[in-house]
């Protein structure tokens, strides 16, 4: 087994009001790491994104749940967020820029993007009628030292 | 002017873009929308999807958006997004006129 630090496993309803409580338990799994305010909102908007995913495209804004597992190897933070909903059918057209699947709300079709600007890695596995698994790693900074006198 | 406050995802897009819509709609010949995004702490790409939605609007209406105050977080991801080269472009057009 690889080492493993610290782990959490959050398992919600798919409602949208879980977003903000997802990103929220995320920012605070990594705060004792002590991370930027621009790490803290990089992991913060990609896990509001895979969240949002799982809501609106995994279950269609129908109900299901939502398991999003945490864990921190040193400063290597891995979150994974999973749906049983309808999957994806091509995942790769599904990550470009731009693409949605054009429902009825304005969608941006930046989600995948975004995950992959702002995490260091991005994996998605998905199976039509089984569900989708995101996987996204992002490597959290050392703080600078203060610099000591004398 | 439309001033938004707070977290700007999903689960509250639908009445935020109702509600710019309908002042839109209802003030009548508005040139420029401005949104001013000083009081968003947090926004995912959700928020994209209703400036550009906002953005279609105010064209078709003859007018155009615009975007003040963001603050870093969201400011990258207007970059990324190329929420500001696509507004840019659009003054750059219109000062060629």
């Amino acid at each position: 087994m690889n080492r493993m630090d610290n782990m959490i496993k959050l398992e919600f309803l798919s409602l949208s009001k879980n977003e903000s409580f997802a990103r929220a338990a995320a920012a605070a799994f990594i705060a004792p790491l002590d991370p930027t305010i621009e790490e803290l909102a990089d992991v913060r908007t990609a896990v509001s994104e895979a969240v949002t995913n799982a809501v609106i495209h995994g279950y269609r804004n129908g109900l299901g749940t939502v398991l999003m597992e945490l864990t921190l190897a040193g400063r290597l933070l891995t979150v994974r967020v999973e749906d049983k909903g309808c999957g994806i059918e091509d995942i790769e057209l599904a990550m470009k820029p731009f693409y949605t699947t054009g429902n009825r709300a304005e969608r941006s079709g930046m989600g995948f993007a975004v995950m992959a600007a702002f995490m260091d890695k991005l994996k998605v596995e998905s199976k039509l009628g089984v569900g989708t698994t995101v996987i996204m790693e992002k490597l959290i900074a050392q703080p600078n030292e203060p610099e000591q006198n004398g | 002017m439309a001033r938004i406050d707070g977290e700007l995802d999903q689960h509250c897009a639908g009445e935020l873009r109702s509600a710019i819509d309908t002042a839109v709609k209802s003030e009548g010949n508005v040139k420029t929308l401005l949104l001013d995004l000083g009081r968003v702490s947090f926004m995912d790409s959700s928020g994209i999807g209703v400036i550009l939605g906002r953005y279609k609007l105010m064209r078709k209406l003859g007018g155009e958006l615009a975007i003040a105050n963001a603050q870093p977080s969201v400011e990258k991801l207007l970059k990324l997004s190329g929420v500001y080269a696509l507004l840019d472009a659009k003054r750059r057009e219109k000062a060629n006129e």
